[in-house]
């Protein structure tokens, strides 16, 4: 790893950082639930690398490990997404007319 | 166009993916704007994964590799998909925990493959890959980082689930054990990194056993980390793991060369930091004294009134419909015990009979009331509470002096005014909701037991307050029949 490669990306982190810290200080308490699921799903990045991984895996042990971090970062993502939408999906501002009787 | 180009272009998307996720946070400020914001990070997620397709298929790939990106995808998305459309809201919290466990899992593994690929081989410097000092640092980090959220998150998710018990688990020599853990394992790391400047040489097969050491650690470590923490500090558990993960996914970024990773794991690692921070100050407790564990752990079986004195006053369910029916203003304050009972439809449809007879009604939710950071909200939300009556303590804190009635549903600790008053109480100092503030105080109880920390409730003794002893589900049934008689 050379060394500006190393600072380009030292700065690049750090700045993503300050750059969270300012953007999630922002997010009310009562979405924290939401935020915490929406930031996990972001984290499934890690897809991005494991299709990396995959395409150039030439070894067994290497199709091996690609194999179960797609199986990671896809399911972190695909449900992670989901998930979110269905939770914020139910913040209303007003309730909606009563249809859950059912519910109790 | 030729391949450079096509790397820049994908460089490029990479970058539009980042700044949408960027945006899609920013717009989880408001709850009128969170969904758009969510679906924007989801487009960006989109785009970046396209462009590393694209990316990929500038190289060979071979039909093998196809079949493990398809089927891998395949597998973990329509798993995920499914989790993600059935789990009950309740269940949010070991949903999110397992989430953690496999991104952070995905993250540990990327870095293992890339030891694995380098085999040994050392290059200084220079681009040419190899197992340069820098480099050994942050596979190590990654792998570390990675494994301690894997195993953590597992066991978080398990107790939350109850397979294993909810309450702290103190393993004999559990404590020395970590210890250990983090000793040999740090060592050994500064040994691989030795071994990557090429101060120290190994042949590759001892570098191999260092290494596994190293991952056996942390995966030893992570489990140890939360066993013994209770169930009532999962908010905090499960914020730091999230921190964690994202952490994990930066080294991940730097391993792979991949800024996104960076930029992304960067953007979790904040969000988690910020929810950690704020869940252990709404406790007032140090992060620190909150993974030493143990907490609550020695139950009190004793009444929680003998050494509060004073006597309880006992309220029938029609006195506190008449009390509630004919108040100006309520506020109700959930606490954990309402969604453990499934009573947050009884505590709408209670608040929708008040509205209708004109009584103002708000809910007071303290930042911990549940088993993540706001938790409370989703499940009234998903109870069709609309999200302008949700309030935060700070603010809703000042109008308990106006309110009529604050009535309590499972919730204990976190109304207890010991905290402002006692100094020799375990909570002294954790921010509460000044229920005792109100004119009046209605709390549906099952029984006179201690909550989480194990301490008394003075609030249960103030001669404002009266008791109505019952399950939260059924009480607020009883509840809403009495106000609907009226």
């Amino acid at each position: 790893m050379n060394v500006s490669t190393l600072l380009d990306s030292l700065t690049v982190f750090v700045l993503a950082i300050l750059l969270g810290f300012e953007v999630i200080s922002r997010v009310p308490a009562t979405l924290h639930t939401p935020l915490m699921s929406g930031t996990n799903s972001i984290h499934g990045i890690v897809l991005v690398g494991a299709i990396g991984l995959a395409a150039t895996a030439d070894n067994v042990p290497t199709a091996v490990l690609a194999f179960v971090a797609m199986a990671f970062a896809g399911a972190n993502v695909v449900g992670g997404y989901m998930v979110t939408d269905r939770m914020l999906q139910m913040f209303k501002k007003r309730p909606v007319p009563t249809t859950d009787k059912a519910a109790k | 166009m030729n391949a450079t180009n096509v790397g820049y272009l994908v460089q490029l998307a990479f970058i539009v993916g980042a700044a949408f996720f960027v945006m899609g946070l920013h717009l989880m400020n408001s709850p009128a704007t969170a969904r758009t914001g969510n679906r924007l990070s989801a487009a960006g997620m989109i785009v970046a994964v396209s462009a590393e397709v694209v990316f990929v298929l500038q190289g060979h790939v071979g039909l093998w590799n196809w079949a493990i990106i398809i089927v891998g995808l395949g597998l973990g998305g329509g798993l995920g998909y499914r989790m993600a459309r059935t789990v009950a809201m309740t269940s949010m919290p070991q949903l999110v925990s397992l989430f953690n466990a496999v991104g952070g899992g995905a993250a540990a593994l990327l870095a293992l493959s890339d030891f694995i690929a380098l085999d040994g081989h050392r290059v200084l410097a220079g681009d040419a890959p190899g197992l340069d000092g820098w480099r050994t640092f942050f596979i190590l980090a990654d792998v570390i980082i990675g494994s301690v959220t894997f195993t953590g998150s597992l066991i978080a998710s398990a107790k939350l689930m109850g397979m294993i018990r909810g309450q702290p688990i103190l393993l004999p020599g559990g404590r020395i054990l970590s210890w250990f853990a983090v000793v040999c394992g740090l060592s050994v790391s500064i040994v691989l990194i030795l071994a990557g400047t090429g101060l120290v040489t190994y042949e590759p097969s001892v570098l191999y056993v260092l290494f596994a050491v190293a991952l056996v650690c942390a995966l030893v470590f992570g489990l140890l980390m939360v066993l013994p923490i209770g169930g009532a500090d999962m908010p905090v558990v499960i914020s730091l793991l999230n921190a964690f993960t994202g952490t994990a996914v930066s080294m991940a970024g730097f391993v792979v060369g991949n800024v996104m990773l960076i930029v992304a794991g960067a953007l979790v690692g904040a969000s988690g930091a910020i929810l950690t921070r704020l869940m252990a100050s709404a406790m007032n407790r140090s992060i620190l004294n909150i993974l030493v564990g143990g907490f609550g752990s020695e139950e009190g079986t004793q009444s929680a009134l003998t050494s509060a004195g004073g006597s309880v006053r006992e309220v029938s369910v029609d006195d506190a419909a008449i009390q509630l029916a004919y108040a100006s203003k309520v506020i109700i304050v959930p606490g954990y015990g309402l969604a453990v009972a499934q009573a947050q439809h009884g505590v709408r449809e209670l608040a929708d009979l008040l509205e209708a007879k004109g009584v103002e009604v708000s809910y007071a939710i303290h930042p911990v009331a549940g088993r993540m950071p706001g938790h409370m909200n989703v499940l009234l939300a998903e109870a069709n509470v609309p999200y302008p009556q949700l309030k935060e303590m700070d603010e809703i804190n000042p109008e308990f002096e106006r309110t009529d009635v604050a009535l309590v549903v499972g919730a204990n600790d976190v109304t207890n005014p010991a905290a402002r008053t006692d100094r020799s109480s375990p909570i002294f100092g954790m921010p509460i909701l000044d229920v005792d503030k109100a004119r009046s105080v209605i709390v549906v109880k099952r029984s006179m037991g201690r909550g989480y920390a194990g301490v008394d409730n003075p609030l249960y003794v103030n001669p404002k307050t009266g008791m109505f002893f019952a399950d939260a589900k059924r009480g607020l049934q009883e509840l809403v029949a009495a106000v609907k008689a009226l």
